[in-house]
Order: structure tokens, then sequence, then C-alpha cells
């Protein structure tokens, strides 16, 4: 992507805000042990269960500890597994997609056939089955996550191969004597990225929601480290006392993943050409 | 029709070998011998079970051997017996020699889901298909940009957080609904009238949370189709032979853009019944959600086999019948003019 694409994708309202969260998300779990009040894995008996006050602004949870801190440093946690393991996922749908699309043939039938076998799994049956075999813990979660959702990048990274591959330029290119591997690289790949970096972002939103999911099921981080899912565990056990342990990482979570949603989205309008003249 | 729907039938094979495949696969991801893992974990596993395992999955035998077995098990829906559950048959009811019926722990719980997601799903298309069409109506209008705003935290939101909050208002601030299980323990003494309302109000927040996380994703749909459709000539040509909006967008508009839908639901199977374990796990449903949850953490690998298998085929079913739906709906499709 060149600058001015990139200027372009920023004078869309949606992206601009989506990319503000985004950025705010970020600074504040990187400064999250500075700025933290309170250790995040403090235990304070004297402090159970209090509600949001000028100490604790979020409330403490049912072991004495703050909130607000384990939020921050749980923030950290779901921001890293969104991104790693959409980058797994990419990275495999980027190989996959373009061996699919560039050398088609058999190849091309057995990368789209898994992928239909992929796609029919339930997806989070298949983490699930697949966690139950493994130990939980913040690596395998990544792992777990991209090996399961490459499948949408597959086939968006074939589809643009395939389509490219007819153009003039990458004809030309061929014509003239170009390698397989220098078509790939300075042809279709470049010219197909617009299209996996916005699937990028939303996949993101979609990893950072299934990792709460899962830790909110017990099967994902696990304490002591917190993650805004584990923190909803919590809520779940105190939601008659406490509602500030439900309330604020919730909130962290849809704020984080509409970010997400919203920059996706709006780099899509402001970068696909068919949808400026809707 | 019937060359399609065999042709149809015949694509689903190489699928189930690919899913059997790769639920095959996950088994053997464990470290070591699965009896091990099993009894590291769940101490109520007893050597004898441990002995069934091994037998169960011929687990002494070659790879592709105890694959073939499986398979060939797989073929008459034949998924063992529970280990945590007393042996109770995993799939479907057996019968012993004194003629003692067992339920299945499949038959038991996946009419509950998908009850649960059918009632959802028609709640989700009767508000998404109205909005769309508003959206798509007013483009660029305070109606359309309040619906895209709603659909973007529709989006985002977690389903279980959602589930938490509607759980406090309503269950515990208000106490209006129950927050767990399908009934109430007093079930069985109430008459036919309240034992209606008491199913009703445990099935009200159970259906409604997964209907609006879904909500989001069919509205969309429904307005970019009919913006697409909008832009057709044959929706010009109506127009200008001065037929009436209403005419125009009901029966020209929206049967055409309404079409792709039919694939969309069949394409979301996959993903209620995956999400179907947050939320059967949080309000307590006996459901395929919650048997699933609860065997993983039992580690019941015959449950969890059983389940992966059937849910996937339920998917693969469900796809089946969308496109034969679509097919149905399309002549095009139907008298073989285009290719689904």
């Amino acid at each position: 992507m060149n600058k001015a694409l990139f200027k372009k994708a920023l004078s869309n309202p949606l992206a601009m805000v989506g990319f503000i969260i985004i950025v705010s998300v970020f600074i504040l779990a990187m400064l999250a042990p500075f700025i933290s009040p309170y250790d995040p894995n403090d235990i304070d008996v004297k402090a159970i269960l209090l509600a949001p006050s000028w100490q604790h602004w979020m409330g403490t949870d049912g072991l004495g500890r703050d909130v607000l801190s384990r939020m921050l440093h749980g923030g950290r946690i779901s921001l890293l597994v969104g991104l790693v393991a959409v980058g797994i996922a990419t990275a495999i749908g980027i190989v996959l997609g373009a061996i699919s699309g560039y050398y088609r043939g058999w190849v091309d039938t057995l990368i789209m056939r898994l992928v239909d076998v992929m796609l029919s799994i339930p997806s989070f049956f298949l983490i699930l089955a697949v966690i139950a075999f493994l130990t939980p813990s913040i690596w395998n979660i990544m792992i777990v996550i991209g090996l399961t959702s490459w499948m949408g990048v597959t086939r968006l990274v074939r589809a643009e191969f395939l389509s490219l591959s007819g153009r003039e330029f990458v004809l030309a290119s061929r014509t003239l004597g170009a390698k397989d591997a220098r078509l790939i690289f300075t042809h279709l790949l470049p010219n197909s990225l617009t299209p996996i970096i916005v699937s990028a972002v939303l996949g993101v939103a979609g990893a950072v929601l299934m990792e709460s999911g899962l830790s909110f099921l017990g099967l994902g981080v696990q304490a002591p480290q917190a993650s805004w899912g584990n923190i909803l565990t919590d809520g779940k056990e105190y939601i008659q006392f406490a509602w500030w342990l439900s309330l604020f990482p919730g909130l962290a979570i849809l704020i984080t993943v509409l970010g997400y949603n919203l920059l996706g989205e709006g780099l899509r309008d402001a970068l696909d050409p068919r949808s400026n003249n809707k | 029709m019937l060359k399609y729907l065999v042709k149809r039938v015949l694509w689903m094979i190489p699928l189930l070998i690919g899913i059997s495949l790769i639920s095959f696969f996950i088994m053997h991801l464990a470290p070591g011998d699965i009896t091990n893992n099993e009894a590291a974990f769940n101490p109520k596993a007893s050597e004898e079970s441990r002995q069934k395992l091994r037998e169960l999955y011929n687990l002494d035998k070659p790879v592709i051997v105890q694959y073939g077995l499986w398979l060939k098990r797989m073929g008459t829906l034949d998924f063992g017996n529970s280990f945590a559950s007393h042996q109770k048959p995993v799939f479907w009811q057996t019968t012993d020699k004194d003629g003692n019926v067992t339920k299945g722990m499949i038959q038991e719980a996946l009419p509950i889901t998908l009850m649960i997601n059918i009632l959802g799903l028609i709640i989700t298309l009767s508000l998404a298909i109205p909005l769309g069409i508003i959206a798509a109506r007013k483009y660029t209008q305070w109606q359309d940009k309040s619906i895209t705003l709603f659909n973007f935290i529709g989006f985002s939101i977690p389903g279980f957080w959602l589930s938490l909050l509607l759980m406090y208002w309503l269950g515990v601030m208000n106490n209006w609904l129950p927050i767990s299980g399908l009934h109430s323990i007093n079930y069985e003494s109430l008459d036919t009238w309240a034992k209606i309302k008491d199913s009703i109000s445990h099935l009200i927040l159970p259906v409604i949370i997964p209907s609006v996380t879904g909500l989001a994703g069919i509205t969309l749909f429904v307005k970019n189709g009919m913006l697409d459709v909008f832009h057709q000539d044959y929706i010009t040509t109506a127009r200008a032979k001065g037929l009436s909006e209403h005419k125009v967008v009901y029966t020209h508009a929206l049967r055409n853009a309404l079409l792709p839908l039919i694939t969309i639901v069949g394409l979301s199977i996959p993903g209620l019944i995956g999400g179907s374990v947050i939320a059967e796990t949080i309000f307590a449903i006996p459901g395929m959600g919650k048997l699933f949850f609860d065997s993983v953490l039992m580690r019941d690998f015959p449950v969890i086999m059983g389940i992966l298998t059937i849910g996937s085929t339920l998917t693969l079913i469900g796809n089946l019948l969308a496109d034969l739906a679509y097919a149905w709906a399309d002549p095009r499709v139907r008298r073989g003019v285009v290719r689904n």
C-alpha cells in the first residue's frame, strides 16, 4: 500500500475513528506497567469486591485485585493474541492462496477442497477440540486460532491471483520471460495487498472476540495472568454482587473490536474503487 | 433437478472423508497415547474404561488401520459410549438384553440446540429483512446511518458479554426472567399452560442473544443485496412504466435481493452450531454446545469425536438444503442455465 492510498484510507471517517481507537488502546496496553495504579496480581484481602471509587476506578475483584490494573495488563494479552493469530492465518492464507491461484490444476483442487472441509467443521468446536488435546496457554491459543481461520484469506488471495493473471501487465511480464517467483512477488502479490490488509484487520476483530470467548470459558489465557475474557469469568461468578467486574472488560472488548471493524470497513470503502460510485 | 441433486449429494462424500481425516488427526494431536492423556486429566477414568478406549479406537493397531476401522464405524453411525457419563451411548439410543432403552447423548442434546437456533434464525430474519430494506431505501439518510451504527455494534459485541448484561438486568436486578436451564425445578407439577409459559420464559434469553448478534450480518447483507438490485435495468424499467414504489420494492426488487440470503443462511450454520457452546454454557441449556464443552473439560473423547463429526455433517446437510432451496427458487439454476 503506497502513501497516497494510505492517505486516502484515513480520509474516510470510519477508518479514521477506528484507527484512533486502535492506537489509543495500543498505547494504553503498552504503557500498562507504568500507568497501572496497582500490581495486577496483588491480592488484597481487605479490599475484596469493592465498587468503583477514587482508589479503585474500576473496583476490585473477588481476590481484592485492582480491576483497572488487570484490564490494562489484560489488554496486552488480548491485543497480542489477536495480532499473532491473524498473522499466522494470513501467512498460511497467502501461501496456500498463491499456490492455488498461480499453479491451478490439481494443487488448486486439493487446496480448495481442504478449504471446504475446514469451513464445514464448526470452527469453535474445532478450536475447543484441539485445545482439549493440548494444554491451554496463550501460545497454543494463538496458534490454534491462526490454524483454524486461514480459509477466507486463501480464497481471497486465490481469487485475486486468478483475476490478475489475465491482466495485461502480468501477461507482458510473462512474455518478457519473468520467472514464477518474479511474477508472484513483484506483480501478483503487491497488487493483491489491499484486500488482504482489509481482511486481516477484520480478522483481528474476530480473533480478539474468539480469544475472549475461550478465556471466558476457562480454556484460554489462564489465571493469574489477566485477560479481558477471564476477568469476565469472574464477572459471571459475582454477577449478583459486582456489576463492575462484568461491565468494564466487556466494554473494552467491544470498543477494541469495534475499532478494528471500523478500520477494516473504512479501509475497504476507501480502497475499493467500486464502492466509491455506489 | 434430479441430476443436480445426485451430483450435489455425491459431492459431499469427499468432504465427509476430509472431515473424518481432520477429526482423526486432532485425536492424534495428544502427546503419546490418548489413554495416558485422559488418565492424567480425568481421574474418573478407570483402567477398564481406558482399555475400552484402546479397543474403541484400536490403538494397538497401525495408524492407517485405526483410521480405516474408525471410518467404518462412522459409516454405521457408531460413535461408541461416553466414559464420563456412565457409558451412555454417544449418538443414538441402544437397547440392552433386558429391553431397557438408554438414550444417546447427541440424540438428547441435538433437538434442543436445533430448536434454539431455528427460533433464533426466525427472529433474526424477521428483523433483518425489514431493517435491510429500510437501510437500502433510505440509503445515506439517518435511518440508514443508525442501522449501520447498530450493525457495527452488533458485529463487535461479544455475545457472552451481552448475555451477562441481560442476565444481570432481566434476571438478577428485576427478576423478570429465569437465568438458567430449560425448565423450573417445579416444572413437572405445573399444568400444561404453566408449563408452556415456563418453557417460553426460559427460552427468551438463550434465543434472543444469538439473534441480536447474528442480526448485524444479515441486515447488512439484505441492504447490500437491495442496493445492487436497485441499480439493475429491470428496476429502472419497472419504475419507468409507472409502477408504484411499493410494488417496485416488494415484488420486483425484494425477491431477487433475498435469493442469495438462502445461501448465507446455509453458510451461517457452522457459526450457529459453534456459537451454541458459549450461550448454552452461560444459560445451562443441555444442548450440543454445553455437551461439547463439558466433554472437552472431562476429556470424554468418544463424545468429542462424535459431536465434531455430527456437527460437521449437519453443516454439510444444511448447505445441501440451502443449495437445493436456491435451485428451487431460482429458475436459472433449476433449468441448468447457470451453475450455482
